[in-house]
């Protein structure tokens, strides 16, 4: 895939909030390239299935295209945790590194990265959370057993999963994935939050606070340490 | 071995014991359930004011227990911690399951909210699995009505094979049938029905149970049960079992791995779905939900987590209660002192010519006063407002919205709740830390709390600052206060090693609060207090008394001169004062009033000096009373760092403000 390309569906990705159209406009402003040049790209991307365009609204990820986006988001936002937090390199100029990265690193080096950085679920630059891999292992208990973290998952990753903290108020979603602390796991399991459930997203505390989410007649609140590492997979 | 270990062993000679002094007409009943479904209104309902309230033996965990005399029947009822599962994620869980797989008691009554019932059955799934002798009562049942739920009693019972009774505790209704149930239950010890969970994970539940039975394994709980807990991983029955029986523990490794590897999924992640999947399908067949109107509660629930309404209304609260505390408490406090005044009034004249007679009169008479002038005013209105606040579940909302805040010092949403309290009384704020998870957290919170100004303080900052140099330099020291919490909080965070836990809390739907359960945390709370500071308060005045007569106040405050008049610029007797107030913050106002001969204070101080007086009277040490409650929680060292931490900011904060103010000023 094209690096452009790349750049066009980790736009449109970071852009959207749970399947939401993208103007035009808005991937313009943010890409910094001419409107009608934007137009063009995403017919190209249209035509090889990465999203669905409809003039005068605006873009949405296909399941193709979620995918290949959350993996070059995945890649960019790890390859930030690294500049930042390894190498020191300034909040500021990390971005533009990662930007220029990104599209060279392959999944091997994805890997060892996520294992050197102790698998972290946010990103230093702006804090949005880090996309779960796909990586061609089904579950990743391998990768845990190398390093000290302690961390557990539940539920299998064979899907285009979000994370509940990224989703819009009042969405429905199905329990697919979590990863954490043994104990915080067992509690989340407790609570109600097993493997398939069917959950509501009632609402996200401002200032990136904890997410409030409505499952099996109770609800509950989890702050945002924990709700970045519950994915769901969206109801369709 | 630990204590734990220790316990089915001995657990097992005292119910041997009970047994045999028990006569047929006295029986043991245990609550249990999750928070927040009505437990304790019921065990109120139960035991009205026969109640003893304590902690379980060397565990810090709050044990309440009653009798009740019901038909002829003594009957003793144990309130059990409010929890959402056997696991081990608290000392809670451990404490309850505990009790009631090893001091089975006659009958459990499991108290479940009727909205929630399907969450609330996971609970009841695992009581089951332990064999308990079980009667279900759906409480709130009234409120589930209103939401449109009908719920089958008979398919219900008939299904979970165990009585099911509906009650309303706040009114009273449905107590009576449930406790004749659970009589009935105590009578016949009826051997009640196996459920069963799917068959892949009951057939290693069998395997495992069946090597337990082979190996003939005691370990005081129900095999099946130790089998499942095996399965599940949890920590402490594997120790208990590996301590015992090497050869359980190789089999229950290798039906693990085949188990996991054939599921792809974690043994312990399928027996939650397990016990879910079942409890779903009670619930499918026995719960319906008919469409409701939208109710009051939620428009409420809206407006307090919304992005602006929900921090003016978490700002009404905090604000509001403080007021409130600070205006009934004033007033209360003027008439309890006045009351006092006229059987006796603190007479200074008395130390020269009756040492004695003045540390008996003036010192003990002066700590009761004080204690009664400032205990009981000021706590009880303040505890009483917060446990309806709390009670209403609009504490929940504010713990929500305050999260993120929260997070920047190291700590989640529930800390607010101690820290609250803190600006009521240091002692039962820091005990109340408990509801934290870990010990960091702990540590943290009553960190913070130590820096909170307490009634005492307030007392100290209206009386100095706000009385003579004005109310608003009051207000921007409470303010300066805040950001001190934050600031020192921040820095804590960074020294104390370990992470965060996130926040897991069951946002509870608003009910109204009910006056009897406020009532009876306010009183919980207040006594604390009163056990621990009255007589601190009574002993401390009257030594102050004798280090007033002998005359060992003066050295010492020559020896602190480079600090307070050097450093701090305040008059030479400021010493005295703030060795006073380590006993209790007030005195230092009390004190200055007693030194100066006057109440006017500005006879003693400049304004200046008003205003470092009362900052560092704010921050620099926690009372006898917090240090105490410190120590006796954390450790000694702990409490000794915390006090040094306060001493330090105190000074560098105190000299810095004098220094300025008297540059500009």
């Amino acid at each position: 895939m094209q690096k452009s390309t790349q750049d066009y569906m980790k736009t449109i990705y970071s852009l959207s909030k749970n399947g939401e159209i993208v103007s035009n406009a808005d991937i313009a402003q943010k890409l910094n390239i001419a409107p009608p040049s934007v137009t063009e790209m995403l017919k190209k991307l249209a035509e090889a299935d990465y999203i669905k365009y409809s003039p005068y609204h605006g873009s949405t990820l296909t399941e193709k295209g979620l995918k290949e986006a959350q993996k070059i988001t995945r890649k960019h936002r790890l390859l930030e945790s690294f500049l930042s937090n390894v190498l020191h390199i300034g909040k500021d100029k990390v971005h533009q590194e990662a930007c220029q990265m990104e599209h060279t690193l392959s999944d091997e080096a994805e890997e060892s990265l996520c294992r050197l950085l102790k698998h972290p679920d946010t990103c230093p630059d702006d804090d949005k959370t880090i996309p779960a891999c796909d990586l061609p292992f089904s579950n990743c208990e391998e990768c845990i057993q190398l390093h000290q973290k302690g961390l557990e998952q539940i539920g299998k990753r064979d899907k285009n999963l979000v994370s509940i903290r990224d989703l819009k108020n009042g969405t429905f979603g199905k329990i697919s994935f979590i990863r954490g602390e043994h104990k915080i796991l067992q509690r989340l399991l407790d609570m109600g939050l097993t493997p398939g459930t069917k959950i509501q997203v009632v609402k996200i505390a401002p200032m990136d606070g904890p997410v409030e989410v409505a499952v099996r007649g109770s609800k509950l609140a989890l702050g945002k340490d924990i709700a970045c590492n519950v994915f769901v997979e969206l109801e369709t | 071995m630990t204590p734990q270990n220790n316990k089915p062993a001995n657990s097992k000679n005292k119910t041997d014991l009970a047994d045999t002094n028990k006569n047929d007409k006295e029986f043991i009943f245990a609550l249990a359930g999750n928070a927040n479904v009505g437990k304790s209104v019921i065990f109120n309902q139960l035991t009205g004011s026969n109640q003893i309230i304590g902690n379980w033996p060397g565990k810090t965990v709050d044990r309440a227990e009653g009798v009740l005399n019901f038909e002829g029947y003594e009957i003793k009822v144990i309130d059990l911690p409010g929890i959402y599962s056997f696991s081990t994620f608290s000392m809670e869980e451990l404490v309850s399951r505990d009790y009631i797989a090893l001091e089975k008691p006659d009958a459990v009554i499991n108290v479940v909210d009727a909205s929630v019932l399907e969450r609330n059955l996971f609970f009841t799934l695992q009581l089951l699995e332990m064999n308990a002798p079980l009667v279900l009562v759906l409480n709130q049942i009234d409120v589930a009505k209103n939401k449109g739920i009908i719920i089958n009693k008979e398919k219900l019972s008939e299904m979970l094979g165990v009585p099911v009774v509906f009650t309303t505790a706040t009114r009273g209704e449905g107590i009576y049938e449930a406790v004749k149930e659970a009589v009935k239950i105590a009578n016949s010890k009826p051997k009640h029905k196996q459920l069963k969970y799917h068959k892949d994970l009951e057939e290693q539940i069998d395997k495992v149970q069946h090597t337990i039975e082979k190996e003939k394994l005691f370990v005081g709980y129900p095999s099946r049960w130790v089998a499942i807990k095996l399965l599940e991983g949890d920590i402490e029955i594997t120790k208990l079992v590996a301590e015992k029986s090497e050869q359980i523990i190789v089999q229950l490794n290798a039906i693990l791995t085949e188990f996991e590897k054939h599921h792809q999924e974690k043994c312990f992640s399928t027996i939650a779905s397990e016990r879910y999947a079942l409890a779903s399908s009670i619930v499918a067949s026995s719960f319906q939900q008919e469409k409701s109107a939208h109710r009051f509660t939620d428009k409420l629930d809206w407006f307090a987590t919304h992005r602006i309404y929900g921090y003016i209304t978490a700002l009404a609260v905090i604000g509001g209660l403080l007021l409130w505390t600070f205006f009934v408490g004033n007033t209360f406090s003027d008439l309890i002192s006045q009351g006092l005044n006229l059987i006796y009034s603190v007479d200074p004249e008395m130390s020269a010519s009756a040492p004695l007679l003045s540390i008996i009169f003036n010192g003990f008479w002066g700590g009761i006063n004080a204690g009664l002038t400032l205990i009981i005013p000021f706590v009880i209105p303040f505890y009483l407002l917060l446990a309806l606040i709390e009670d209403s579940g609009l504490l929940t909302r504010v713990a929500f919205m305050m999260d993120s805040i929260m997070h920047k010092i190291g700590l989640h949403g529930k800390a607010l709740i101690p820290i609250i309290l803190g600006y009521g009384c240091s002692v039962p704020a820091i005990h109340s830390c408990k509801i934290m998870e870990t010990r960091r957290e702990r540590l943290l919170a009553a960190f913070a709390i130590t820096f909170a100004p307490c009634s005492a303080r307030t007392i100290v900052l209206f009386g100095m600052v706000g009385l003579f140099v004005g109310i608003q330099w009051a207000l921007l020291l409470y303010v300066v206060n805040l950001v001190i919490i934050f600031v020192m909080g921040r820095v804590a965070m960074k020294a104390v090693p370990g992470k965060s836990t996130g926040l897991i809390m069951e946002m509870s739907s608003f009910k109204r609060p009910s006056i009897k359960i406020a009532l009876k945390q306010t009183w919980i709370r207040t006594k604390s207090i009163i056990y621990v500071v009255f007589p601190i308060y009574i002993i401390g005045s009257a030594l102050i008394q004798v280090l007033y007569i002998y005359d060992i106040l003066t050295p010492i405050s020559n020896a602190l001169y480079p600090l307070t008049v050097l450093w701090l610029g305040l008059p030479a007797f400021a010493g005295v004062l703030l060795l006073l107030g380590t006993v209790r913050k007030e005195l230092i106002i009390l004190g200055a009033s007693a030194i100066l001969g006057t109440t006017n204070l500005l006879i003693g101080f400049t304004p200046i000096q008003l205003v470092v007086m009362a900052l560092v009277a704010m921050l620099y040490i926690p009372c006898v009373s917090t240090i105490a409650i410190l120590g006796k929680e954390f450790g000694w060292k702990s409490a000794a760092l915390i006090s040094l931490a306060n001493i330090g900011t105190a000074l560098i904060l105190g000299g810095l403000t004098f220094h300025i103010l008297n540059f500009f000023i």
